[in-house]
């Protein structure tokens, strides 16, 4: 027996820790929904952020000078006025005087074409476009603009969209915390569910810890492995989650009506953020899960001796 | 190699006045007090609930005594923290009654455990693992999963296991329980061997057969007490001891009584029952509070 001795087995070590498919394969399920609804979150929030900044920068790029008509005076030759006195401000761009047939085009949607009066008096626009920079804070120029009009006796208003804008601004605000929000939610009930998931096997398993300790593992060792296990199960459902919240981006972007109210829905853009989001989400859920894993089991296993 | 209270300056394992209960529940252990020598043999007897496996689990780290002092490699472990734990398990090896096996490993695997928990690479000790697998005569089942095999060769899976690591204390539970004589004989030599080589060691057996192959104390538990009776071939010189001191004292009647412990009446039944120590349980079930009937060699641990 002692002469020719059997050679140890080929191929590696077994796992120390056995899969446990009936707890394993409801617990890759909700941890990709998990992920899924996560990276919706998170699209959701950029999508909006970035809506409202393409919005916000269109609205705020541009000021509108109102001519109301008043006796005595010519409201288009003051709009001509308008225009120039616009042009010569810093920070403006372009002022293009709109004319009556102009305003008449912006009201045929409500009123119908052709059922107004010829003589009916009508205010007229100057559409002011500013440099991109000057937008944001040059509200003086417009108080300055505004000044300059009323000492030509016009009666102009200059309008900077800024209620509107701050409109958006405030939804798009709210649907990016909305967002955030839920992905914290998300994350935080996904490392719930993992460490309770992770607790679980720890006892379902007490005969291999058992072991292992009477072995001599450390408690590093034992959750050690519960990490790694718990890693690659993270990263599974994490591939499988963000790979659904993609397909789910792109169908959203094909649909119909993309510039709709719904501008909190994930749209796919393909730019760089997107993919990096779902590129990242499979390795932060597996570390969300392998961390929460790790002490989970550390914390019960200190209870123990 | 006694195993008698606090005779060795540095046991592998000392216990003094160590007493243990599972929560509220009664003493199952009461006044243990003994060492374990350091390269000593010894078995571990007594009728089943005695609390044999509660003692085993007290040596092997397992459990926490209720009261009293364990002393484990020389460090108190009543005040060891978590963390120095594995260090000294790694030191004893157990065999479990029930083998403990890992099913969903393989037997080599089950039994590189202890290296492969120590950090060890696979390739340094696979050679190692597949001799002793062989050794104990489970060459062909390597691959096996514990399930497939019989009792027996489980058995010898979960004494490799406990031994792989050459620990410094062998603790083993009913080691021959599920093999035949052959194998039972086979594996007291190896563990024979092993003391040999300076492994203490710590049989708890029913085997009656098993203890008489070996000349080594015989710890006996009954009702939570702890009796110790040295080895034979200790006893004989002290009977042959006292026998000459008998005669000394015949012809010089103003003698002094001997060093040593008190011989008494119970000596003569010692002697008596060498063969049979479970003799010594019995009168131990027989008699609850047995405390100060039994005194001399049998000392109440």
């Amino acid at each position: 027996m002692h002469d020719d001795l059997p050679r140890p087995p080929s191929g590696g070590s077994g796992r120390l820790l056995p899969p446990d498919a009936g707890r394993d394969r409801p617990l890759f399920l909700v941890a990709a929904i998990l992920v899924f609804l996560a990276c919706i979150a998170a699209l959701g929030a950029r999508g909006a952020w970035h809506q409202a900044q393409n919005w916000t920068t269109e609205l705020e790029s541009s000021l509108t000078i109102q001519i109301r008509p008043v006796d005595g005076r010519d409201t288009e030759a003051d709009t001509q006025r308008a225009a120039e006195i616009a042009r010569g401000m810093p920070g403006v761009q372009a002022a293009t005087p709109r004319t009556r047939e102009d305003a008449l085009a912006l009201l045929t949607p409500w009123l119908g074409e052709g059922n107004l009066p010829d003589d009916l008096p009508l205010p007229l626009m100057v559409d002011v476009e500013l440099e991109p920079r000057a937008a944001r804070d040059d509200r003086v120029a417009i108080s300055d603009l505004q000044a300059r009009l009323d000492a030509e006796g016009m009666a102009a208003s200059v309008d900077d969209h800024s209620r509107w804008a701050r409109a958006v601004r405030r939804a798009a605000g709210t649907a990016q915390t909305l967002g955030l929000s839920l992905l914290a939610l998300l994350t935080g009930a996904a490392a719930a569910v993992i460490a309770f998931a992770a607790r679980a096997s720890l006892a379902a398993r007490t005969d291999v810890i058992d072991a292992l300790h009477l072995c001599g593992a450390e408690d590093r060792f034992i959750a050690g492995l519960f990490q790694r296990r718990f890693f690659m199960l993270g990263v599974k459902s994490g591939l499988v989650g963000a790979l659904f919240a993609a397909l789910v981006s792109i169908g959203v972007s094909f649909s119909q009506s993309p510039a709709d109210m719904a501008f909190f829905l994930p749209r796919w853009a393909a730019n760089p953020f997107e993919l990096i989001l779902l590129g990242a989400a499979p390795l932060l859920a597996g570390l969300t899960s392998a961390l929460s894993a790790r002490l989970a089991v550390a914390s019960d296993l200190r209870g123990r001796w | 190699m006694t195993a008698s209270p606090h005779s060795d300056p540095e046991p592998v394992v000392r216990f003094d006045n160590v007493g243990m209960r599972y929560g509220r529940g009664p003493e199952i252990l009461r006044d243990l007090s003994f060492d374990l020598p350091r390269g000593s043999f010894q078995f571990l007897t007594g009728p089943s609930g005695a609390g044999k496996t509660s003692l085993l689990k007290l040596i092997y780290l397992a459990a926490k005594p209720s009261r009293g002092l364990i002393s484990c490699f020389g460090r108190d472990v009543a005040t060891l923290p978590r963390d120095e734990l594995p260090d000294l398990r790694r030191r004893i090896g157990v065999v479990f009654q029930e083998f403990r096996l890992l099913n969903h490993l393989s037997v080599f695997d089950n039994v590189s455990l202890p290296l492969r928990v120590a950090g060890k690479k696979r390739s340094e000790y696979a050679e190692d693992v597949a001799e002793l697998l062989a050794w104990v005569g489970l060459g062909d089942k390597m691959s096996a999963l514990p399930p497939t095999l019989s009792g027996g060769e489980q058995q010898r899976v979960a004494i490799a296991r406990a031994v792989v690591g050459q620990p410094e204390i062998l603790i083993a539970d009913e080691p021959t329980g599920n093999v035949d004589p052959e194998m039972g004989m086979r594996l007291l030599r190896l563990f024979a061997e092993l003391n040999k080589l300076g492994t203490t060691i710590v049989i708890a057996t029913h085997d009656l057969q098993l203890v008489r192959m070996v000349d080594a104390p015989v710890m006996t538990l009954a009702n939570g007490h702890l009796h110790i009776r040295p080895p034979r071939s200790q006893r004989q010189r002290e009977a042959e001891l006292r026998e000459a001191e008998r005669r000394d004292a015949d012809d010089r009647p103003t003698a002094t009584v001997p060093m040593g412990p008190e011989p008494s009446a119970q000596d003569a039944a010692d002697d008596l029952d060498d063969e049979d120590p479970m003799d010594a349980v019995a009168r131990a079930m027989e008699m609850p509070d047995e405390d100060d009937t039994d005194d001399g060699e049998d000392r109440d641990a």
